[in-house]
Formats: C-alpha cells, structure tokens, sequence
C-alpha cells in the first residue's frame, strides 16, 4: 500500500529545525530572535523556516518591519493522520488477539 | 514544553474490547508480539519472539531467528492492569535511539466497563521530537517500498 507521506517529517529529521519548531511551539517568533537564541546565522534560520513553510509546519505574518512566524496547524495535522492511521491498525489486530487469542499470559 | 505544543505533537486512540481487564493488559503487554505488526522490524531476519519486560526499565524487543536482537522501546511506567508507558526509539538512522531526548512516548490507560469489557485509552506524544525516523519506520509499517532502503542503511551503519 503507497501513501502520502507528511511532508512535516522529513523537514523535522534537522535537528535545528526542531529547534525553531519548538520554540514557535512556546510562541509566534520573529526570525532575529531565533537566531538570537540558536547557534546558527541569521540567514540560516531563514533557510529553515523556508522548508518549515514549504511543509506546512509553520506561517508567517508581516507586522510592521517584522515578519513573525507561528506554527501552522495544517502541517501537525498531516502528521498526526500519518500516526492515527497506524495506531487505528495495530489496536484493530491487538482487539483480534485479546478477544480470540488462544496464548495463555 | 506548553500544553498547546503538547496537544499537536499528540495521537490519541480507543479501543473497546471484550475481555476482562487482566487479559487486556496482558495481551497488550507481554502478548505485544500477537498484534503490534510484525512487518515492523529492524532485524532483517525473521522474528522468533517478541519480548516485553513487565517491569520499569524493562525492555522491548524482538529476538531474531538467527539470535540476534532488537531493543526498540523502555518501559517507562508498569501499572498492571490500568497503565502502562514506553517509548519508541527509534532515530533517523534506524537504530535505536539512545538519546531520551529523540524518543516518543505510548501511554496505554485500560478501563474496566464491565467486568467482560475493557476500554484501552491509548496517547503517542512527543512526534515532534522523532523526525526522519518516524517516516521512515512508518513506510515499513506500511509496506510500501521504504523498507528496503531502511534495511540498507541500517546494514550499512554495521558494516561501518
């Protein structure tokens, strides 16, 4: 069976964009305060967010000079439907087994 | 880590069996090798056994044909017959993840309904924190070609 995968998995395999993820998590951020609090360039934290929007996981907003970025609802979603989905199977298999399981635990 | 963080980074699933709920926890537990899907598995050889250790800092893992083993989950909380917690390690690179800090966690909460019937309340948090890796094992999970590719790198992470 092919399925769509989430695209939000790939993009969270960089340490450093899990890094930002989380930190958008605690609350919307502009780009110069992320590379503040990380060890990394200003221009690289964009390149991040760059495929953090390409995946959806996260958005952004002008206010003013700034532009702020928040974590985008639509790419966690997509991610947990991936998990759903395979959790939905395993408990359909585990119901099987407890109800007509013969093995004595 | 904020409660709204927690929430998106969160699976939850239910499940009613019928069975009392000394039998659903069992099976659940020490019974995890007769439902969690056995194309789940890092051994590149057969699977001869699945083992859940019943106690906090136990282990899971999967025993091989040949000998070899596989140790993909902690048990982290061992309440029986109403809690159980583990984790899933698993890292980008399809070993298994030492650092707690890359790991997902299973809460398992089973609810007597009747003294026939059991409800099993299920919480996979922590995505966030897996990355590659979850996609990875999840195209194992779900058969499609990933799994080759898998095996490949794993292989050549030994031979390396």
């Amino acid at each position: 069976m092919k399925t769509v995968e989430a695209p939000g998995w790939a993009a969270l395999g960089d340490p450093t964009r899990r890094a930002i993820f989380e930190r958008l998590a605690d609350r919307p951020r502009p780009v110069a305060e992320l590379a503040l609090e990380l060890p990394v360039s200003r221009p690289a934290v964009s390149q991040h967010l760059k495929v953090l929007k390409n995946a959806q996981l996260v958005v952004d907003q002008r206010v003013g000079t700034q532009r702020i970025y928040r974590v985008d609802p639509r790419g966690l979603d997509a991610l947990r439907v991936d998990v759903e989905r395979f959790w939905k199977k395993a408990l359909t298999a585990y119901k099987s087994a407890v109800e007509h399981g013969t093995e004595d635990l | 880590m904020t409660e709204a963080e927690t929430t998106e980074t969160t699976v939850w699933s239910s499940i009613v069996v019928e069975a009392p709920i000394d039998r659903a926890f069992s099976v659940f537990t020490q019974g995890i090798g007769s439902w969690f899907p056995a194309e789940y598995n890092l051994l590149g050889v057969d699977i001869a056994e699945r083992v859940f250790e019943p106690r906090v800092g136990g282990h899971v893992y999967d025993r091989g044909v040949d000998g070899s083993e596989c140790h993909w989950a902690r048990v982290l909380v061992y309440e029986p017959p109403t809690r159980v917690v583990f984790s899933w390690d698993l890292s980008p690179q399809f070993q298994v993840e030492a650092d707690p800090e890359k790991t997902s966690e299973i809460e398992a909460q089973f609810i007597a309904e009747t003294p026939q019937r059991t409800r099993v309340d299920l919480e996979h948090r922590h995505l966030d924190r897996h990355g590659e890796g979850w996609e990875q094992s999840r195209s194992i999970l779900d058969g499609d070609g990933g799994w080759a590719g898998c095996l490949r790198s794993f292989a050549k992470r030994l031979a390396a």
